[in-house]
C-alpha cells in the first residue's frame, strides 16, 4: 500500500515537471513565432511609420526621467566607491576611466535594460493583454486588420530604437555624475578625470559593443514585453501575472545574455 | 447567385475533446435579419467566430458568399471579412482612439480614401447612430449604451454586407436597448445587409428579427419566426421564450444528491 501510494506520488511529481517543460517549450517555440511574423509584417506598420513614432514616445521618451535620475545616482556611486578602492593604489586619476568603463561596457546597457523592463516593459504587456482582454484585438481580426502589422511591429521596433539610446543617455549622465562627485567634491584633477577617459576608452571595443549589446537587450526586452501580453489569459488575474512574468523573465534574459556577450566581446 | 449569404452546414465544432457544436445547419439569407438564441454557453458566439474565420471547425462548414471559410488562406480570409461588420458584446472599442477616431479606424485601415471624404463618412455613421455630437470623446467618456452605438457605427463604417452582433442588448438600460433594437433594423434595411444576432434577450431579438434559431446541447433545437416560436409547444423554446426558472433546463447544475452531500463532510471543502 504504502509502495503504491510512493509510486503515485512520484508519476505525479514526473508528470507535473513534464507539463511544465512541455509548456515551457511550447511557449519558447510561440514567442519565437511572434518574432519571425513581427519581423515579416514589419514592413507593413513601416508604411506607417507616425506609429512607431508615437511608440517610441510612450516607450522611449517616457522612460527618460527614470533613467537619467538613475544613472546620475549609479554615476555619483560608482565615483565613490572607485575613489575609495583606487586612492589606496595612489591611482586615483583614474577614476574618469573606471567610470566610463563601467557605464559604457556593462551598467549603462544593463541597468537601462533593467529599467527599461520595469517601466515601459510592464506598460506593453498591460496595454496588450488589456487590449486582448477587451476583445480590442479580436475586433482588429475582424476587420481584416492584421493585429501583428498595427499593434505589435510598431511598439517592437519602438522599443529596439529607444534601448540604445537610452543606454548612450545613460553613460553620459552617469558619466556627468560621477564627474561632479570626483571632481568638485573629492577633488581629483579635472584634466586628469578627462584626459585618462579619452585616452582609455576605445570606440570600437568599448562603445560600439555597449552600443551592441543594448540593440539586444531591446530586442529581447520589447519581444519578451510583446509576447507575454499577447499571450496573456484574457482575465484580471493572466494580465497581472503576465506583468509579473515581463519582469522577471526579461531581467533574467539581460544578465543571462550580458554574460553570453560579453564574453564573446572579450575573445574578439 | 444564392440567395443564402451565410451557410452553415453539419458544423461541428469542439475543444478538449467536448464538443460544443454537434451538426449545425443553418441558412442566413440576403437581407433578413436572423437570430440565434440560446443559453448561456451553448456556443452562439463561437458560431460568430466560425463565421468570421478565427476559428476553424471540427467537421462541416461555414460559407461565407459562397466561399467555404475554413478552407481560405489569411488573405482570403481577410478579404471575407471586408464584407462583414460585428459589433462586439462590450463594444471593443480602442480606447486610446476618440470616438471619431474609432469610427475612421476601418476606413483609414483598408482604404485609399481622402481624409476630407472620411471625415465626411465619419459623421454621416455617427449621426446614423445619434452621436454626432460626441465625436470627440474618448471611448472611457461613453456610457455602456453609447459605446455599443459608437461600435455599431464602426462595425457599419464600410458598409458591410453581413453584420454581426454579439449580445448586443447585453447590460443596457430599457432606453439604450430600444435605441439599439430599432437601430440594428433601420441601419440593415437601409444598407441592404444581413444581420446576424447572437441573443438570449427574447423580447428584443423578437422584435426585430426575421428568423430565429434555438440552439441547445449543440444543435439546432428549434427554428421559425418568432411568431411561430412564441406559440411552440416545444418544453424548451417554451420554458426559453417564457423566461420559466425549472423545465427542460434545470435549475441545478448536476451535482451529487443533496442529503448525502451535506451529511458527507469530505465531499465538499
Amino acid at each position: 500500500m504504502i509502495k503504491s501510494n510512493l509510486l503515485i506520488g512520484i508519476t505525479r511529481i514526473l508528470t507535473g515537471i513534464g507539463h511544465r517543460m512541455i509548456e515551457r517549450i511550447w511557449r519558447l517555440g510561440a514567442g519565437a513565432r511572434l518574432f519571425f511574423l513581427t519581423i515579416i509584417y514589419s514592413g507593413e506598420s513601416f508604411k506607417r511609420f507616425h506609429l512607431t513614432l508615437r511608440e517610441i514616445y510612450f516607450t522611449g521618451v517616457m522612460s527618460l526621467l527614470i533613467v537619467i535620475v538613475s544613472a546620475f545616482f549609479v554615476g555619483m556611486v560608482l565615483a565613490l566607491q572607485g575613489y575609495n578602492t583606487l586612492q589606496k593604489y595612489g591611482s586615483s586619476e583614474a577614476i574618469g576611466v573606471l567610470v566610463a568603463l563601467s557605464l559604457v561596457r556593462e551598467l549603462g546597457p544593463v541597468v537601462t535594460a533593467l529599467l527599461f523592463a520595469g517601466r515601459a516593459g510592464t506598460a506593453i504587456t498591460a496595454e496588450i493583454g488589456l487590449m486582448k482582454t477587451t476583445e480590442q484585438l479580436s475586433a482588429m481580426e475582424m476587420m481584416a486588420v492584421n493585429p501583428i502589422a498595427r499593434v505589435i511591429a510598431p511598439r517592437f521596433w519602438a522599443g529596439v530604437i529607444s534601448m540604445p539610446i537610452l543606454a548612450a543617455l545613460f553613460s553620459m549622465v552617469g558619466i556627468l555624475g560621477g564627474y561632479l562627485v570626483a571632481v568638485p567634491l573629492i577633488g581629483v584633477d579635472d584634466g586628469a578625470f578627462w584626459s585618462q577617459m579619452q585616452a582609455n576608452v576605445d570606440f570600437r571595443l568599448d562603445i560600439v559593443n555597449g552600443v551592441i549589446k543594448s540593440l539586444v537587450f531591446g530586442v529581447a526586452c520589447t519581444m519578451i514585453a510583446l509576447f507575454e501580453g499577447y499571450d496573456a489569459p484574457p482575465t484580471a488575474e493572466g494580465v497581472s501575472r503576465a506583468t509579473t512574468r515581463t519582469v522577471v523573465i526579461s531581467s533574467l534574459t539581460v544578465l543571462a545574455l550580458d554574460f553570453v556577450l560579453t564574453s564573446f566581446m572579450i575573445v574578439i | 447567385m444564392t440567395n443564402n449569404i451565410v451557410q452553415i452546414d453539419n458544423l461541428s465544432f469542439g475543444y478538449k475533446g467536448r464538443l460544443l457544436h454537434k451538426g449545425i445547419n443553418m441558412v442566413f439569407p440576403r437581407g433578413k435579419v436572423v437570430a440565434i438564441m440560446g443559453g448561456s454557453g451553448s456556443g452562439k458566439t463561437t458560431l460568430l467566430r466560425l463565421i468570421g474565420g478565427q476559428i476553424k471547425p471540427t467537421k462541416g462548414e461555414v460559407r461565407v458568399g459562397g466561399e467555404i471559410v475554413h478552407k481560405q488562406d489569411r488573405d482570403g480570409i481577410f478579404k471575407l471579412r471586408r464584407q462583414m461588420g460585428m459589433l462586439f458584446q462590450h463594444g471593443a472599442l480602442f480606447t486610446d482612439l476618440s470616438v471619431f477616431d474609432n469610427v475612421a479606424f476601418p476606413m483609414r485601415e483598408l482604404t485609399d480614401l481622402p481624409a476630407s471624404m472620411i471625415r465626411d463618412l465619419v459623421l454621416m455613421k455617427l449621426n446614423a447612430v445619434g452621436l454626432r455630437g460626441a465625436h470627440a470623446l474618448m471611448p472611457t467618456e461613453l456610457s455602456g449604451g453609447m459605446a455599443r452605438r459608437v461600435a455599431l457605427a464602426r462595425a457599419i463604417a464600410l458598409d458591410p454586407a453581413i453584420i454581426m452582433y454579439d449580445e448586443p442588448f447585453a447590460g443596457l438600460d430599457p432606453i439604450s436597448m430600444g435605441v439599439v433594437c430599432e437601430l440594428i433594423r433601420s441601419l440593415n434595411d437601409a444598407l441592404g445587409a444581413t444581420s446576424i444576432i447572437v441573443s438570449h434577450d427574447v423580447k428584443e431579438t423578437f422584435l426585430i428579427a426575421d428568423y430565429v434559431y434555438f440552439v441547445a446541447d449543440g444543435v439546432v433545437a428549434a427554428e421559425g419566426t418568432p411568431d411561430d416560436l412564441m406559440q411552440s409547444t416545444l418544453p424548451f423554446v417554451h420554458q426559453f421564450v417564457h423566461g420559466e426558472k425549472d423545465g427542460p433546463v434545470p435549475f441545478h447544475y448536476p451535482a451529487a444528491n443533496y442529503q448525502t452531500e451535506l451529511l458527507n463532510q469530505a465531499s465538499v471543502r
